[in-house]
């Protein structure tokens, strides 16, 4: 039993109880689940400057979610103490792939020879980390959602916006993958 | 719920919206969503939802792991809001439950927006909430990049007036 929670959970056990957040926010006070809010909360709450996508009751609609965000934190943190950091069991054909772009130890979430501090000063480093970032806030607050807020949250409430965001969130997945990965190695 | 404004007996001024009722049940707001992130946190490290390379495995179509994932997540939450629906449920604070409809416009900040967010998620292997999860699993370096995510969110705020909707 213990063995079985302390391994990784496979995808028809996460996937559902993922979506479970989403009744589960909507009951506890109406909130949809999404984490793009957070960033956007958060630059309220620290610098809005004169800018009016900023100038929101973020108390009121944005706080809940960066709660939300920091306790995603915090749960992996619990999660990581518990059972360690896990590593995926990569299928071959990705090994072999991402082997060429120079990621030969899979080994733990992410890796070490792209995301480190270390490696900020490559080119590589700083496109993955510091560009890849920029991106994923300027998008996701584009878009209006991210993953969860459209992915999970907009297709289950079938919404066409979010289906559109779907297919330009995989476009761009498979283009920066194919394309610009190799590119900057 | 009761809301007062005048002087605190410490002498501070308060005013309306930040009565001490309030302030409570907006604490008691931000500890329940702290939980739910919490478990929301412990789901997506035993996933592996938030490694950059499942994110690899997807965008490379080579397992269907991340699908699955997402599939039946959202599979689930369509089922679920199907039910609230059916019921009438109601949320905890005694409002009707309401999903309201995401406005189409143009339909461009959808796509152009969801792009720009795709090719970030592929670099990064993160997605907004596996930023955090992903700096609670120990990888501090993602810091820097949800420091990155953050100049990204002003700068869209920034230049929104510009930007077609």
């Amino acid at each position: 039993m213990w063995r079985t929670i302390a391994g990784p959970w496979p995808w028809y056990v996460g996937g559902p109880l993922i979506g479970l957040f989403v009744p589960l926010l909507l009951l506890l006070g109406n909130r949809q689940l999404g984490l793009s809010g957070s960033l956007r909360a958060i630059c309220a709450a620290v610098v809005p400057g004169r800018v009016e996508f900023f100038r929101y009751d973020w108390k009121t609609s944005g706080l809940w979610n960066i709660a939300l965000a920091i306790g995603l934190l915090l749960g992996a943190a619990l999660a990581v103490a518990i059972s360690g950091v896990p590593t995926p069991a990569l299928a071959q054909p990705t090994r072999d792939a991402i082997a060429r772009l120079g990621v030969t130890n899979v080994s733990g979430l992410v890796p070490s020879e792209i995301f480190s501090w270390h490696a900020m000063l490559t080119a590589r480093g700083a496109t993955c980390m510091l560009g890849g970032g920029f991106l994923v806030g300027f998008g996701s607050s584009y878009a209006g959602g991210c993953t969860s807020g459209h992915g999970v949250m907009g297709l289950a409430a079938r919404q066409i916006p979010s289906l559109i965001a779907v297919c330009g969130i995989f476009a761009g997945g498979v283009l920066a993958t194919f394309f610009l990965l190799p590119a900057i190695h | 719920m009761t809301t007062f404004s005048g002087s605190m007996p410490n002498g501070s001024t308060v005013s309306e919206a930040d009565g001490p009722a309030h302030a409570r049940s907006r604490a008691v707001e931000t500890l329940t969503y702290l939980a739910v992130g919490a478990a929301f946190g412990i789901v997506v490290v035993k996933t592996e939802v938030i490694s950059w390379y499942r994110i690899q495995e997807m965008f490379r179509f080579q397992s269907f792991h991340m699908y699955g994932v997402l599939g039946s997540a959202m599979v689930t939450a369509m089922i679920s809001l199907e039910i609230l629906k059916r019921t009438g449920a109601r949320a905890l604070t005694g409002e009707p439950i309401v999903v309201p409809p995401k406005h189409l416009g143009t339909g461009s900040r959808y796509w152009i927006g969801g792009m720009i967010f795709g090719v970030g998620w592929a670099l990064t292997g993160a997605c907004p909430g596996p930023l955090f999860a992903l700096i609670g699993s120990g990888a501090t370096v993602y810091i820097a990049v949800g420091l990155a995510a953050l100049v990204g969110t002003w700068t869209y705020g920034f230049l929104r007036p510009h930007l077609t909707h």
